[in-house]
């Protein structure tokens, strides 16, 4: 109830204001030197393993992991400044974000000992890539349906199935997959399953791509065939991934980047509509900042939560839902609102560019990552109604 | 901000819990309850928390009167409290000594305006001013000449043209015809009219967040108890989806309200970042009030439509706070007049800049 919901206000300290001066001079530099298209503000940021490697180099990737394994010890606020940073200015940070976001945080919790000090370091550096093995074609939302087989073997685990929709499998050194090791049982159906780490060159993977219905290349079917993976690949219990799954999902559904990926229509649509808007205009405008404005502290509300150490699961899925509702709106308001403005070809010339990509991808956002109506049944949860 | 004093806040809560039981007064038969609660809230120093001891406040925080608002929400306060608060507050900002006794303060609207005249006398007037016909007195900001001043005035000295809101409390009009003040005073630099509805705004907010708590845990429990084709309609996942949806806009308007108070708490002046935050906030949190009061009826059926049952008391209240210190589209043209003007460039400073 009103009462188990928790958004207290909180002001970014000066450390992380300061930090961002740091970032927007290194984002201005990359954006002079044409390694960043400002157009692509929000989630067009690409795939690019030399940026990854310069952001690992000012020590903005892994910030809150232990410095032991070349992480930098800071606070998610920090985190936050950069990840929201980056993400208003479109950078291609696709070669890092997976591994600092969810992957880098699963190993540090259940890799063993000589895994972390292997990859962790790497991470940081920007020079290794990381991808999420959990869709399979029969198992979607409902995760504990997944088939892909691990089974132990004299020289470690073999493995068998086919995972889809994973995105960046082609571009990925490692995933972090979920393979069943044990079906499950009368009195749970969430047994049997277990977090692998999958070395992707070890023999017996084919990726290969699925096209999006943009044209754009992401999502992969991954298949494996009798592919090996030595003893310590396993993260964590064997047959409990169940239960490693829940402290993960409020950092993977409260950043920034659950609000921004369409960013980059407000910015055109303020262009479009020009310095003196019409009254539907600015009522208009002044709605979606308004909105945004509320996102961002909610956001960093949860990100302070994060900092303290709690495990603020239900305000997360708050933020995914609202959050990618309202990107995903954004583009159709914006079209709406432009409607009878004058969007001259040298007004700005990438308003229709803009509002058509965001209207293309608007409908995975409220799907990656957990449904929009997965998420709503955990926060019923969180009310005690299930 | 300094977080409030949690006495006071639990101060309020008692008196509130103890004298305004929202399901007490919706069944009484008569007004008896009401001169009880206000004396409380009077005797225990909450109504003018904010002005300074010297001039017979409370000397409370910034934070600690939003507290006393936020509370007051949770029992859709059926009295004046915010708006003696802020009366006191605005006299404070005048160095005015507050008198006893309820108070409210105009303009609350952005077309409106006072002028104090040559002769010191009071010109113009104010509409849906809230409670100023249950009012001793009203804090007010007038122009005089290019200069924003603090007056307090006699309610009884100006004409009062009462009409109620939707939630049937006093939402009037007050035509000033020439009064004379009791006091004025020079408002402080960069106080105006828009400085006192973005405090009241906030004030408001603030009521309408405890509001929307109100009816989300109201429609939890109805949700838990109703059975619908031998199950508890809690179980039906439309249901369940709908609540979700409650939830997050009651989240948001947390938030949001929070930040509002935080802002004006640290805030040395209602610039234009303390503006971006209160003005987005009354916003969103009046968004929230829409959408949220439509599911909390949704939810309970016909119950919810019965004068009997509780549920109007904070869903009627929060549809009229909604037009209470500028409304969401008020409120909005302005950020977005603002946003345009500074341009796409600006736009990323601007929301980061806070
Ligand atoms: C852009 C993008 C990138 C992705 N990247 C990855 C990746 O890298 N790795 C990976 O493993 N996966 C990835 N996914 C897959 C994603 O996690 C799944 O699409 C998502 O979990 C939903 O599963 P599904 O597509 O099978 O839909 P389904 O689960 O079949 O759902 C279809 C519809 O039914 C609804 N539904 C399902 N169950 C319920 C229920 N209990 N109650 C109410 N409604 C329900 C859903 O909300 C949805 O509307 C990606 C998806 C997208 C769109």
């Amino acid at each position: 109830m009103a009462k188990s919901i928790e958004f207290d206000a909180l002001g970014l300290p000066p450390e992380a204001e300061s930090l961002r001066g740091e970032v927007r001079e290194f984002l201005d530099a990359e954006i002079a030197a044409g390694n960043i298209n400002p157009n692509n503000a929000g989630g067009r940021g690409s795939f690019d393993r030399a940026f990854s490697k310069r952001v690992g180099a000012k020590g903005w990737i892994g910030m809150t992991w232990p410095k032991q394994y070349g992480g930098h010890e800071r606070s998610y606020l920090e985190r936050y400044v950069v990840n929201e940073e980056f993400l208003a200015a479109g950078a291609p940070t696709q070669a890092h974000f997976v591994a600092d976001r969810q992957s880098g945080p699963i190993l540090l919790q259940h890799a063993p000992e000589e895994i972390k000090a292997d990859i962790l370091p790497r991470i940081t550096r920007g020079e290794c890539t990381f991808c999420i093995g959990m869709s399979e074609p029969d198992s979607g939302s409902d995760l504990f349906a997944a088939k892909t087989k691990a089974d132990k073997v004299e020289q470690g685990w073999r493995i068998n199935g086919r995972k889809v929709w994973t995105s960046y499998a082609h571009q990925s050194d490692y995933m972090i997959a979920l393979f069943r090791t044990a079906p499950p049982t009368k009195e749970n159906r969430r047994h049997g399953l277990t977090q692998f780490l999958v070395d992707m060159k070890k023999p017996g993977i084919t990726v290969s791509p699925i096209p999006f219905m943009t044209g754009g290349h992401e999502f992969n079917e991954v298949v494996f065939d009798d592919a090996m993976l030595p003893d310590n690949s396993v993260l964590g219990e064997i047959d409990g991934a169940w239960k490693q799954a829940t402290s993960e999902l409020a950092y993977e559904r409260s950043g920034p980047e659950r609000f921004l990926e369409t960013y980059q229509v407000l910015v055109e649509l303020i262009g479009a509509l020009g310095d003196k808007p019409d009254l539907r205009g600015a009522e208009g405008v002044g709605r979606l900042v308004a909105q945004l404005n509320s996102l961002r502290r909610m956001s960093i509300s949860v990100a302070g939560m994060l900092a303290a150490g709690k495990e603020p699961v239900l305000e997360a899925s708050i933020v995914k839902d609202l959050g990618t509702n309202w990107e995903q709106a954004l583009p159709a308001k914006a079209r709406d609102l432009a409607a009878f403005a004058d969007v001259e070809p040298s007004n700005r010339p990438n308003f229709q560019d803009v509002i058509d990509h965001a209207t293309m991808i608007a409908p995975k956002l409220t799907i990656q990552g957990g449904t929009r109506e997965i998420l709503r049944g955990i926060i019923a949860r969180g009310l005690g109604l299930r | 901000m300094t977080s409030a004093d949690p006495i006071i806040v639990e101060t309020t809560e008692r008196i509130f819990r103890d004298l305004a039981d929202p399901q007490a007064i919706n069944s009484a038969d008569d007004d008896a309850w009401r001169a009880p609660l206000w004396t409380a809230l009077e005797e225990a120093g909450l109504t003018v928390a904010w002005l300074d001891d010297a001039l017979g406040g409370g000397g409370a925080s910034i934070a600690d009167g939003f507290a006393i608002a936020r509370v007051s929400g949770t029992y859709a306060a059926p009295v004046p409290l915010a708006e003696t608060l802020l009366a006191a507050w605005l006299l404070g900002r005048g160095g005015i000594e507050a008198p006893t006794g309820r108070m409210t303060v105009a303009p609350t609207r952005t077309k409106d305006r006072i002028v104090l005249d040559a002769d010191g006398r009071l010109v113009g007037s104010v509409h849906q001013v809230p409670w100023a016909s249950a009012s001793d007195h009203m804090a007010l900001i007038a122009a005089q000449a290019d200069k924003n001043v603090v007056a307090l005035v006699e309610t009884g000295a100006c004409s009062v043209i009462a009409g109620t809101n939707l939630a049937a409390d006093p939402r009037d009009e007050v035509r000033f015809d020439g009064v004379t003040p009791l006091k004025t005073a020079p408002a402080p630099e960069g106080l105006g009219e828009r400085g006192l509805r973005l405090m009241g705004a906030a004030a408001r907010s603030l009521q309408m967040t405890s509001a929307l708590e109100a009816i989300l845990d109201l429609s939890v429990d109805y949700a838990g108890e109703r059975v619908a084709f031998e199950r508890k309609i809690s179980k039906f996942q439309a249901v369940q989806h709908e609540l979700a949806k409650l939830a997050s806009e009651t989240a948001a308007a947390m938030a949001a309200s929070g930040s509002a108070a935080k802002a004006i708490g640290d805030a040395e002046a209602f610039d234009d970042r303390t503006f971006m935050e209160v003005a987005s906030t009354k916003v969103r949190v009046g968004e929230a009030a829409r959408e949220g009061a439509a599911i909390a009826h949704q939810v309970h059926g016909a119950i919810g439509f019965t004068e009997e049952y509780v549920l109007h008391r904070f869903t009627r209240r929060l549809w009229s706070w909604q037009d209470d210190f500028g409304s969401e589209s008020v409120w909005a043209a302005e950020i977005g007049k603002m946003i345009c003007a500074g341009g796409p460039d600006q736009l990323w400073a601007t929301i980061t800049a806070a």
